[in-house]
């Protein structure tokens, strides 16, 4: 059997997501198949834009920290990501 | 007293930078965003920069490296290098950040570039993303940003892009240049001999090909996407054949499905510091002289912001700015600004290769967005900007690059729409209230 590597286990909106140690929170998503976790003003989906944090398209909250960008963002051992809506005067 | 140079951004320009400054006897302070050195160019996984620890300078006793580094502001002061205010943590955007001030003798300006996208219908769809996020996914975390993806804009960039992009297992239907073949080969053959001096750069690009004619990933000229479709994400592009100028040629349109689209019109320089600074621009770059010294005395600026000519110029720029910025004999370094003088050239010629065509605007829809933070479309834009306000009324009327990026990704596309400056930002990046009520640190001597 090959190595396994030990996996980063987080929960997004409450599921369990696995990444590999190091990697961001945008990039977990991503491997995992979800291309979307933000919306626009109008409620359209996104997701990573820039991947270099300059877009902040790709916020989410982080352990009840708003604002954090997924693109930058290494995740921790079960660290609880919630997506978070955009509504009138917030990012 | 020894010389303190603070050395923004940790990139080929600032990595030359500070090695250069410490060679000339200065202590440096070497501070990036991210946390790790190397900047987009030489992006890694975590455990391979690890293990590697790739860039010595960091590692020296003259050198204070420090990743995780937000300059959220520049102060200016009436003699000498503006003041430079900075957020670290441990967490990219987490609490428990602190803010340092840092004084300095001199200043190295290297932020970068990041990619330059015109928008298009459907660019704000999940799944459409630039070429440098497609690149730092796979190069920085063995990821594919999907298994079905079309690279397409201008510029030799899209070649490693879409070679990455084949390194971790990703279907890549085509690489669509915009430019013609004929603007192509005019730019790139023009004047051969600027060329001697960059053969490394011509080899790296020459391997990229290679790799994609391995991969049989088609690279087709004059063809450009201008639309994306899908329900919730991108499932289809629509391509089209573009003429010289980017206009759509009628009834060549292809509609192509994908699960990802990697996007990229050439690259925009991060000039929010250096005009915070008050760095006088030329051509939308940061003027600079022989020493790579910008208008503000003590402030030096190198790599992408003086102008687009890919790593070993902005090395180049970076290890002069760094040896004139930390006290170094001047006139020296002769071989290294033939390097960076040949990388300008360089520079200029890409230029001239892979130009934005003048009608790309003809892609657009009323309902098409321009401003993706706020949802302002061009029929609301093109609207405002015939009503003659000011571009200031225009921007609050309308909110265009008022959102979350403050106009990073849209702002080039106003300046030619509303004739405006898309760099000038009070705060160049965000900070907590929290941070800011927090007393600042004063680095002592050696820290």
């Amino acid at each position: 059997m090959p190595h396994k590597p030990p996996g980063v286990r987080i929960t997004v909106d409450g599921t369990p997501v696995t990444g590999r140690p190091g990697q961001t929170i945008a990039a977990i998503l991503i491997a995992a198949g979800r291309h979307s976790w933000r919306r626009g003003p109008s409620g359209s989906p996104r997701g990573v834009f820039c991947g270099i944090g300059v877009c902040f398209d790709c916020l989410v909250t982080v352990n009840g920290t708003r604002d954090v960008r997924a693109c930058l963002r290494r995740a921790d051992d079960g660290d609880a990501i919630t997506t978070q809506p955009r509504t009138k005067g917030t990012p | 007293m020894t010389r303190h140079v603070v050395v923004i951004g940790a990139g080929p320009a600032g990595l030359g930078a500070a090695t250069a400054a410490v060679r000339a006897g200065a202590r440096v302070t070497l501070l990036d965003s991210a946390d790790q050195a190397g900047g987009q160019y030489h992006r890694m996984p975590p455990d391979a920069y690890e293990a590697r620890r790739p860039f010595r300078i960091c590692e020296s006793e003259r050198c204070d490296w420090w990743p995780g580094a937000a300059v959220w502001a520049l102060e200016r002061r009436d003699s000498g290098p503006p003041r430079v205010h900075v957020v670290r943590g441990p967490d990219a955007d987490g609490d428990g950040r602190r803010r340092c001030v840092l004084r300095a003798d001199a200043l190295v300006l290297a932020p970068g570039a990041h990619d330059r996208v015109l928008p298009f219908p459907g660019w704000e769809l999940p799944g459409v993303v630039t070429a440098g996020a497609a690149q730092v996914l796979a190069k920085g975390e063995r990821v594919a940003v999907g298994g079905r993806v079309l690279v397409a804009g201008t510029g030799p960039f899209l070649l490693p892009v879409a070679a990455s992009l084949l390194d971790v297992g990703a279907h890549v239907l085509g690489v669509l240049e915009a430019g013609t073949a004929g603007a192509l080969l005019r730019g790139w053959t023009r004047r051969p001999w600027e060329l001697t001096g960059q053969a490394g750069k011509g080899a790296e690009l020459a391997a990229y090909a290679a790799r994609l004619a391995r991969g049989r990933v088609p690279y087709r000229t004059g063809r450009g996407v201008v639309e994306a479709r899908g329900d919730g994400r991108v499932e289809e592009v629509v391509t089209a054949r573009l003429r010289g100028d980017w206009s759509v040629v009628p009834g060549s349109e292809q509609v192509l499905t994908v699960d990802a689209l990697c996007v990229t019109h050439g690259f925009t320089p991060r000039l929010e510091l250096p005009v915070a600074a008050g760095c006088a621009l030329l051509d939308g770059f940061v003027a600079v002289d022989e020493d790579q010294a910008t208008s503000v005395p003590g402030v030096y600026a190198a790599g992408e912001v003086t102008g687009i000519a890919g790593a070993p110029a902005a090395r180049a720029e970076g290890v002069v700015a760094g040896w004139t910025a930390g006290g170094g004999t001047p006139g020296r370094l002769g071989a290294t600004r033939r390097r960076r003088d040949e990388g300008r050239a360089f520079a200029s010629r890409l230029a001239a290769a892979h130009p934005i065509g003048r009608r790309w605007a003809g892609w657009l829809r009323p309902d098409t967005i321009v401003c993706r933070c706020e949802e302002t479309d061009y029929g609301t834009l093109r609207d405002a900007a015939a009503s003659r306000l000011d571009a200031r009324a225009v921007r609050l009327g309308t909110r265009a690059g008022l959102g979350p990026c403050q106009a990073r990704i849209c702002g080039p596309t106003l300046a030619e729409l509303l004739d405006t400056n898309p760099h000038h930002r009070p705060i160049a990046w965000p900070i907590r209230l929290g941070e800011l009520a927090n007393p600042p640190a004063e680095p002592k001597e050696g820290t």
